[in-house]
């Protein structure tokens, strides 16, 4: 992996792609990918007011950096990064955010979307919607009210 | 205590059991399992949402019957939804 920069991070203050297309620009590199997960203002047909995202943060950032690896083992890419926000969220903010550079296009999009759909299901992060409906667990497809 | 185990719990389940944190010795609860076990007792809530938990232990994924060592961290990890 000489040479291949990798960043991941759990954070609490706002973050950007275009922050990580910075982290990850590179002489080598024809092609930047990057992706913002936003918060969308509903839900599974229920209106959103916010979110609030925890972590279990030492091992949720290892699981992004174990996701980081693997592009870069998988793909040719020059550099990776990748940042989840955690802690209360309003509409549009960004939540997570990713970059890769690579040499061509083709790599960059291949590695970025492996990484966000793999992120999304093995890093130890939750969310807590609450809307004029309540406040609910989001549990993969499933609403679960919370008791407290 | 030098045989105590250490259970984070998140989301969800640290909302039915009411605390993020619980400690168990090994005596009791020699793994994951047991562990969920001994926490199902107190809060009957558990009991529904175990098929659908995962574990880490010293955050990494784990096996609910891997052995347990003294000062072992264990996370009951409820379906994550970051993203």
């Amino acid at each position: 992996m000489t040479g291949r920069r990798l960043r991941v991070e759990v954070t609490d203050r706002a973050i950007s792609a275009s922050e990580l297309a910075d982290l990850v620009r590179d002489p080598r590199a024809g092609a930047i990918a990057t992706f913002e997960g936003t918060v969308r203002d509903h839900h599974a047909g229920k209106k959103v007011a916010f979110l609030e995202y925890e972590a279990y943060a030492p091992m949720a950032e290892s699981e992004l950096r174990k996701i980081g690896e693997r592009v870069i083992e998988r793909w040719p890419l020059e550099a990776v990064a990748i940042s989840h926000r955690i802690g209360r969220l309003e509409i549009g903010e960004v939540a997570v955010a990713l970059a890769v550079s690579a040499a061509h296009r083709a790599e960059a999009f291949d590695a970025l979307r492996w990484a966000i759909d793999t992120l999304k299901e093995t890093v130890p992060v939750w969310k807590r919607e609450t809307g004029p409906d309540g406040a609910f667990w989001i549990e993969g497809p499933e609403h679960v009210p919370v008791e407290e | 205590m030098a045989s105590a185990i250490r259970v984070l719990l998140f989301a969800r389940l640290r909302e039915i059991c009411g605390a993020s944190t619980v400690e168990l010795s090994l005596d009791d609860a020699a793994t994951p399992a047991e562990c969920f076990d001994r926490l199902a007792a107190r809060h009957r809530a558990l009991a529904s949402v175990r098929d659908r938990v995962m574990v880490a232990v010293n955050s990494e994924y784990a096996g609910w019957a891997d052995r347990l060592s003294p000062g072992d961290e264990v996370a009951f990890i409820p379906p994550v939804s970051g993203g």
